[in-house]
């Protein structure tokens, strides 16, 4: 009989216990997503399974990587208006809905990625049962992307798990382990491979009863308790984001409050909300911004194979932090530096993470087993990827690769971690100067998922390959940038962070400066970050960057470097610390801010970002918006700077510009790539313009 | 009894490659910063890493451990897996108390004189420290009648029956270091040797100051370089033996006061071996596998012996083992360059170095014509010993194998023989020779 049911995407079969067991499996893809096509064919078959009405229906997924990763995020680009969204948001509660409402029991059997639309399928389910493994995956990422579910999760979920767990999950967007959803009541059974099949059948053959809700989880839903919950909710929310940047998380809780305990109208109010949302600039954006994602991940693909052993040296913070990461991530690692004493902090700090990051004592012994502290240097010989960490000083990194390179296996990678030194300076004393690459990770290692591969023209593409293989390997974004000074995102960073501090020099409070670049929608004050980053360390960049460009550092800088106020590590530097929290002064009400002052920051920074994208430091002009959104944090919802010209418009930007130029002085000076950028948004890359 | 045959001589010769340790790490009254497994995982990763083969090249690990942790049953095949060797390298812990770790250097020394194994890593570890506190039985015993009581009544019964002496504890690590055949702490059994030997007070605090003294200069001049440091999660790390004491000194020594025959007795802490944790291994490989690999050989083993004694006096078990290697290989005290006898206490080397020397005993108990000759102290344990260093008992008999080595390789010298004594009544020994 499974003949008849065979379409591309999905099949059915019934077993001798006429249970009948649906599969999915797209055809054209190694991952399940939900698209309009599979939605249609999934009614179909749903129709057809309740005409025959079988004893029971396992819905499950042959795909090794896990049930259904959520919906085709590449639809979303292709909505044309409001109507649009709202009749496809329809159609999918309509399948799930029927999904629903089928008279016999109906389980998932979940394995793998679990998220977005796959888990909202699931919750149609009667009952859930998942595989316990670190693999599987459940979660309503969809705040991420600047929407909330759409197809009856928010309806569903509050119900099953209580709105304090379930909104903790929408809001956050955060995916929980099989064991977390069991803990929460999200799924039914969690059980390993080799009973998943048993269980179901179980479920099926002497249904459960539907347990009664009790307790806090049911009387979080009241009406009476919902104003006051929703009042918490929002008053934390807001803490975390604004709601005229990312106005998705506040129209879910308002969702909730106004609808919880009538599903039908919460049904009908979730889809009208989703096709608001999606059609949004924020969710646009955040839409772009997960496809930027997804063209940095594929540059991996390229790469052959897979680095086992990775030998990093300097256990300093950035060291000690690339070595910690690289050993949860599953590669062996030896951390070199010149004695037990400077290696075992690195070691405290990487049990940190693996604690924090791994939680279960037996993996958390495995990561520590794969890191090595290596005072002699021994791993050297063994590398695939030996990565260099020490202090950024020529000389001293020249004559470490004079040592290194005789060492190194013929095949392995020599990586720099440098922020600032050319490519060349460092690879000339290599017998084989294409050996040398740059991978240059961002502070904290751990958060910042941007890792800059930096290459010049005698850099091989095969190491450029290999470093990136590796980056991929260690799950960071790799994105190539030519080896120019600064390379892409410090360059870019820089004048806005210089004329911050010229601002405050002026006597504009930090506190001012760091909120209105906030309101931009920075994820944090170029002030707060400059102290974070360490003073001595941007005057440094700083003095690199001003000999190569339109630079100039403000004595501002200088002045506070040599007090010995470097910023948060000596607890003082624009702000004072108190355990690593500035004390930011309040401002007086009467205080008036002035809107110019944003520009100044925004627009020197706009400026540097045209210029980079003229002198080609990365390939694309995506890459570039890339680069600043993972490796500056610069606004998501606004979809990296470039599509934030675009939103404006480049000859707005340049007359204003041309404006600060003349009451300001030449470091305003719009650069010649604007010609490129004049109307850009129709496509223009540089390439195409010039 | 010398006529037995010597498989190390007459099979496949066993050559040592490599070897490294922990630093020994004194208890401090606490579980000390890392487990049995962490120690050995710790110091093997930094062999292995240094070698041109993989870590699945190796044929078998084999460690010596008296008492792993209750999560560390089979603790070498724990350590293999730990240190990436992969689920086909198969593994196995030995257990001859004091001698645990020689017993692992014998075993796979012999798996490689028959031909069986190629290259082995074989190992001592033990972390004191971490010995276990067990219930009393009787404790035991009341637990299980609460879990098999049914009904109230029988459940009240069950309770009642508790007794505050129940919960007094049984500290493992004392239960080991008492022979339970004789009822005698192993403290006990070297005041016997001192009185049988007529050793002084005073002679004993001065064999272990000097050994504090050899160690101390050891560590100055760099002779300890077999030592791996090892890294704590909390930030901490070793990188010599925390034994050492510096400052010693005959009026320190003399403060002490007699600990297993209090108070008349004259073994003291200050001149027994200390509790301690550590591990030490050594790479043992055949002439194929040093082909095949290109490793350097450091030095061969060339017999071993084990033999029984009254439990005791198990501190002259050096004698008994290290009398049949002498024979078989026609060898005088002269004849080898450097000693390693373990400390577990000053009193019993000194009596080993007087009976060794002594023709009643080497007649009647050794049933030896003439005894030997006297033994060059300024040979013996040449950088310290138990004393000083610590005593992590299944790690001590690869420990002085390794430095005796390392001592061989540094002084360009010949011949070695490494001897300890076994809780219980026994003795092992060891025959090594350098090798270019």
């Amino acid at each position: 009989m499974s003949a008849d049911f065979e379409t591309q995407d999905l099949y059915t079969e019934v077993d001798e216990e006429n249970i009948a067991w649906l599969h999915i499996n797209k055809y054209d893809s190694g991952t399940n997503t939900l698209n309009a096509s599979l939605l249609d064919a999934f009614y179909k078959e749903i129709l057809e399974i309740a005409r025959r009405n079988p004893r029971g229906l396992v819905i499950l997924s042959d795909k090794e990587n896990g049930f259904i990763a959520g919906a085709d995020v590449h639809e979303f680009t292709h909505l044309q208006n409001r109507d649009h969204a709202l009749a496809a948001i329809q159609r999918g509660q309509e399948v799930l809905d029927r999904l629903a409402a089928l008279s016999f029991p109906t389980v998932a059997l979940i394995h793998g990625f679990c998220l977005g639309g796959g888990l909202e399928l699931a919750l149609a389910c009667r009952y859930r049962i998942a595989r316990d493994d670190p693999a599987t995956r459940l979660g309503l990422p969809e705040v991420l992307l600047g929407i909330h579910p759409g197809f009856g999760g928010t309806v569903r979920l509050t119900a099953l798990a209580g709105a304090l767990a379930a909104m903790d999950l929408m809001l956050t967007g955060r995916t929980l382990d099989a064991r977390a959803a069991k803990r929460k009541r999200i799924v039914d059974h969690v059980v390993p491979e080799r009973h998943l099949k048993t269980a179901a059948r179980a479920m099926i053959l002497d249904p459960p009863l539907k347990k009664r809700r009790h307790g806090f989880r049911s009387l979080s839903n009241q009406t009476w308790v919902r104003p006051t919950l929703a009042k918490l909710l929002y008053y934390q929310t807001g803490k975390k984001v604004r709601r005229e940047h990312y106005p998705a998380p506040f129209a879910l809780i308002e969702l909730w409050e106004k609808h919880a305990d009538d599903p039908r109208a919460m049904m009908h109010a979730e889809a009208e909300s989703v096709a608001d949302l999606i059609i949004g600039a924020t969710a646009q954006n955040l839409i772009r911004v997960f496809l930027l994602q997804k063209q940095l991940k594929a540059l991996g693909r390229r790469a052959s194979t897979r680095p086992v052993h990775v030998h990093v040296i300097g256990a300093g913070i950035m060291g000690g932090d690339i070595a910690a990461w690289c050993a949860l991530s599953g590669l062996h690692v030896t951390l070199q530096d010149q004695s037990p004493e400077r290696l075992a902090p690195a070691v405290k700090r990487s049990v940190k993470l693996f604690e924090r990051k791994l939680k279960r004592p037996r993996l958390i012994q495995e990561a520590m087993d794969r890191l090595t502290p290596d005072h002699r240097g021994i791993g050297v010989k063994r590398a695939d990827v030996v990565i260099e960490a020490i202090f950024e000083e020529v000389e001293a990194k020249r004559s470490l690769f004079a040592e290194l390179d005789p060492l190194m296996r013929k095949d392995a990678i020599l990586a720099t971690n440098t922020s600032s030194i050319p490519l060349c300076e460092l690879s000339s004393i290599l017998q084989d100067p294409g050996r040398l690459v740059g991978i240059h990770f961002f502070n904290p290692v751990a958060k910042m998922k941007l890792v800059e591969i930096v290459h010049d023209g005698s850099t091989t593409t095969d190491a450029i390959d290999k470093a990136i293989a590796f980056t991929r390997a260690i799950d960071r974004l790799p994105l190539p940038v030519s080896s120019t000074p600064g390379f892409l995102v410090n360059r870019i960073l820089m004048p806005y962070l210089l004329e911050a501090v010229r601002l405050e020099s002026e006597g504009v409070p930090p506190t001012d400066i760091d909120r209105q670049a906030v309101g931009f929608g920075m994820p944090m004050g170029p002030i707060e970050l400059a102290d974070a980053v360490g003073l001595d360390v941007c005057l440094h960049v700083a003095q690199i960057l001003s000999g190569h460009f339109n630079v100039d550092v403000p004595k501002r800088l200088s002045d506070l470097v040599e007090q010995g106020r470097l910023g948060r590590k000596t607890g003082a530097g624009f702000y004072r610390y108190k355990k690593g929290k500035p004390e930011k002064a309040r401002l007086p009400k009467t205080y008036h801010t002035n809107t110019e002052n944003t520009d100044r920051m925004i627009l020197i920074l706009l400026n540097e970002v045209v210029s980079c994208l003229r002198e080609k430091v990365v390939g694309t002009a995506d890459h570039l918006d890339a680069g600043m959104i993972y490796g500056a944090g610069f606004a998501p919802f606004l979809g990296g700077p470039l599509k934030y010209i675009e939103t404006v418009g480049a000859d707005v930007l340049l007359q204003r510009l041309h404006n600060l130029e003349q009451q300001f002085g030449p470091r305003f000076k719009p650069d010649p790539g604007w010609e490129f950028v004049a109307g850009f948004g129709k496509n223009a890359t540089p390439e195409k313009g010039a | 009894m010398a006529e037995k045959p010597n498989p190390l001589a007459t099979g496949k010769p066993v050559y040592v490659v490599d070897g490294c340790r922990t630093p020994f790490l004194r208890a401090a009254g606490k579980p000390g910063p890392l487990r049995a497994s962490d120690l050995a995982l710790q110091s093997g990763r930094a062999l292995l890493y240094r070698q041109p083969f993989r870590a699945a090249e190796i044929d078998q690990v084999i460690i010596g451990c008296v008492m792993p942790g209750p999560d560390e049953a089979n603790i070498a095949r724990i350590v293999a897996l730990r240190l990436g060797c992969g689920e086909q390298v198969p593994a196995w812990t030995v257990q001859r108390n004091c001698a645990s770790g020689m017993q692992a250097l014998d075993s796979a020394a012999q798996e490689i004189a028959s031909g069986r194994s190629d290259l082995i890593l074989a190992g001592g570890v033990e972390a004191m420290s971490h010995a276990p506190i067990l219930f009393d039985e009787s404790m035991v015993e009341w637990l299980s009648l609460i879990r098999t009581a049914r009904g109230p009544v029988a459940r009240l019964r069950a309770f009642s029956r508790f007794r505050p002496r129940f919960l007094k504890p049984v500290v493992g690590l004392l239960r080991g270091l008492t022979d339970p055949t004789t009822g005698l702490s192993m403290g006990q059994t070297a005041e016997i040797l001192a009185h049988q030997f007529a050793i002084s007070r005073e002679h004993m605090d001065m064999f272990a100051l000097r050994s504090h003294q050899r160690l101390a200069h050891a560590c100055e001049q760099g002779y300890l370089d077999e030592i791996e440091p090892v890294y704590g999660v909390d930030g901490s790390y070793f990188d010599s033996d925390t034994g050492l004491r510096g400052d010693s000194s005959m009026e320190k020594l003399a403060k002490l006061r007699p600990v297993f025959d209090a108070p008349f007795g004259k073994v003291t802490a200050g001149n027994s071996a200390q509790v301690t944790d550590g591990a030490a291994w050594l790479l043992l490989a055949s002439e194929d596998a040093v082909a095949k690999h290109d490793l350097q050989v450091l030095a061969q083993i060339k017999d071993s012996q084990w033999a029984g004694l009254d439990p005791g006096r198990m501190g002259l078990g050096p004698v008994y083992a290290t009398a049949p290697i002498m024979q078989r290989n026609n060898l005088d005290s002269g004849d080898v360059d450097f000693w390693e006898i373990n400390e577990a206490f000053a009193a019993q080397v000194q009596a080993c170095l007087a009976a060794w020397q002594d023709e009643e005993f080497c007649r009647v108990s050794l049933g030896l014509e003439k005894p030997f000759s006297a033994i060059d102290e300024q040979s013996l344990n040449v950088d310290g010993g138990g004393v000083s260093i610590g005593h992590p008992v299944g790690a001590s008999g690869v420990r002085i194998v390794l430095h005796l080595v390392k001592t061989l390789q540094r002084t360009g010298r010949q011949r070695g023989v490494a001897a300890l004594c076994i809780g219980g009544g026994q003795g092992g020994a060891m025959l090594l020779d350098r090798m270019e």
